[in-house]
């Protein structure tokens, strides 16, 4: 029993870390393609069919280019940034659900590592803060000045937008009255609590943008006016390591988003087949990430001071109110 | 507090979240549109009619050259790309109506900036720049185009050069233009 377990474990993380590797590979093709196609190009169409070995032939490039450690980096942090801003990516998924409980030979299954912890949605804050310090060593440890202040600009960015993050989620915990994701999904069986949560749902859309670093909230890169900002130093794997991280967060944010605010794996005929789950919250996640990227297309950047004034001065107070709001709406219709 | 003020706010913020809408709606709609690129090594997109690309090299409808190896050409390249070197002609072994011809005429593609000057300088319109642009080398040898690679095709109804031509036939130093414009 207890090694079935274990298998069983072993199965399901495996499966939650492919999917944002494999993910993170094919949303950097699908971001070009939608690009493209949002600025009447074409995209990148050559390698293999529909351009599908892009992500392959972008991999075997970064996997042979030179690493390099400049002088004056500090080499154990150097080589531990990247990796400190993978791993939060990877692991986030562990509390999201990608499916109702199966029973599969006498045995029940969930979809999902731990999505039944009570804490849930504290694990899903918590792990999205450790990113910072990737990014924040990051620019210390390179031993240069502008990746430095890259790196300060990020952290700065990150930790504001971390409070609207937190305090759009309070509206859903409320709601459902418990922290555990699978209460959350659980609330939303007749409504999803995006049409409960419109505000919530804005803010948590905004800030997690910010949080994630796209645009048009992308100041850590925004490659049209600095060479970089917390990985200029960095090349090859550990680049990618990087790169890999945002797109991560990208996929680890739509999940969070489908599941707090649109339902997660609900919908209709899941009774029948709970297979249908893991499909619903896929053709979710996709539109999410979708969205992200028609974002990037038709927005220009913010400019630094607007956004950490937008994060103080709005989009905290805003998530605020919405918290009170949310209260006083509960209170009054009695939950 | 001012209250106006604060409506005032409000109304605009309302204003611009409108206005990100139709931008949202500008690149969605633009999804849809016929992509504006060329599958450049399957499709072509024709040049115009004078675009200068690689030079050739032209010959009269009779097949002889129209390079006479004056090297005004080489003179007027202000890239300094363009070798010339004339040799005489005979009425046994002709092949050009004029007294000289380019025996060796190379370009240094790698040198040559595609001005045109060799073109305007030309006293029979021998060089002209045509459409080839998809010039690439790998090596600088192969930048060098000889006259072999420049001179075009002898047309139909022509025969190839050196010609063996009647005594008499050419006697101009330089070929009688027939439209000096």
């Amino acid at each position: 029993m207890s090694w079935a377990l274990l298998l069983e474990w072993v199965i399901k993380s495996a499966v939650i870390i492919m999917i944002i590797l494999g993910g993170f590979a094919y949303l950097t093709l699908f971001e070009r393609r939608v690009l493209a196609r949002m600025q009447t190009r074409i995209g990148p169409n050559r390698a293999g069919p529909w351009g599908l070995l892009q992500p392959v032939a972008d991999g075997i490039k970064l996997i042979f280019n030179e690493e390099l450690i400049p002088e004056q980096a500090d080499r154990v942090l150097f080589i531990l940034a990247p990796v400190i801003t993978v791993v939060p990516a990877l692991i986030i998924l562990a509390v999201i659900p990608l499916g109702p409980e199966v029973t599969l030979f006498g045995r029940r299954y969930v979809f999902g590592l731990a999505s039944n912890i009570n804490v849930g949605v504290l694990y899903i804050l918590a792990v999205a803060s450790i990113a910072v310090y990737g990014i924040v060593i990051a620019g210390w440890a390179s031993g240069n000045k502008y990746a430095l202040m890259g790196g300060v600009r990020s952290t700065a960015q990150m930790v504001s937008y971390e409070l609207a993050l937190a305090l759009a989620f309070v509206g859903p915990i409320m709601l459902a009255g418990s922290m555990s994701v699978d209460a959350i999904i659980e609330g939303q069986t007749h409504l999803w609590y995006v049409i409960l949560q419109p505000l919530g749902f804005l803010i948590f859309l905004i800030a997690a943008v910010a949080e994630i670093n796209r645009a048009p909230f992308d100041m850590p890169e925004a490659e049209q006016e600095l060479v970089a900002g917390y990985h200029a130093e960095y090349s090859g794997m550990k680049f990618a390591l990087f790169f890999m991280a945002e797109y991560g967060k990208m996929i680890a944010v739509s999940f969070i988003a489908a599941t707090m605010f649109l339902g997660g794996y609900l919908g209709p005929f899941l009774d029948r087949w709970p297979l249908l789950g893991p499909i619903y919250l896929f053709i979710k996640v996709v539109a999410l990430l979708f969205f992200l990227v028609w974002l990037r297309a038709t927005f220009p950047r913010f400019r630094y001071d607007q956004l950490m004034a937008f994060g103080w001065k709005i989009l905290l107070p805003l998530g605020l109110l919405n918290v009170v709001i949310t209260g006083v709406i509960i209170v009054l219709v009695g939950g | 507090m001012n209250l106006m003020g604060l409506l005032r706010g409000l109304w605009a913020a309302f204003l611009s979240m409108f206005e990100m809408l139709r931008g949202l709606w500008t690149t969605f709609r633009s999804m849809f549109e016929t992509p504006v690129t060329y599958q450049y090594p399957e499709v072509k997109r024709p040049v115009r009619e004078r675009f200068k690309g690689r030079h050739v090299l032209k010959r009269y409808d009779n097949g002889l050259e129209r390079c006479i190896g004056c090297a005004l050409c080489a003179a007027a390249c202000p890239a300094d790309a363009i070798f010339v070197e004339a040799a005489e002609n005979t009425d046994e072994e002709r092949y050009s109506p004029g007294e000289r011809y380019a025996r060796t005429y190379e370009i240094n593609l790698m040198r040559c900036i595609f001005c045109g000057y060799c073109e305007d300088a030309c006293p029979t319109e021998a060089i002209v720049l045509e459409h080839q642009y998809e010039l690439s080398f790998t090596s600088r040898r192969d930048a060098i185009y000889t006259k072999e690679l420049l001179i075009v095709p002898v047309p139909e109804g022509g025969k190839p050069t050196p010609q063996n031509v009647p005594v008499g036939m050419f006697n101009r130093a330089i070929p009688e233009m027939k439209d000096p414009a």
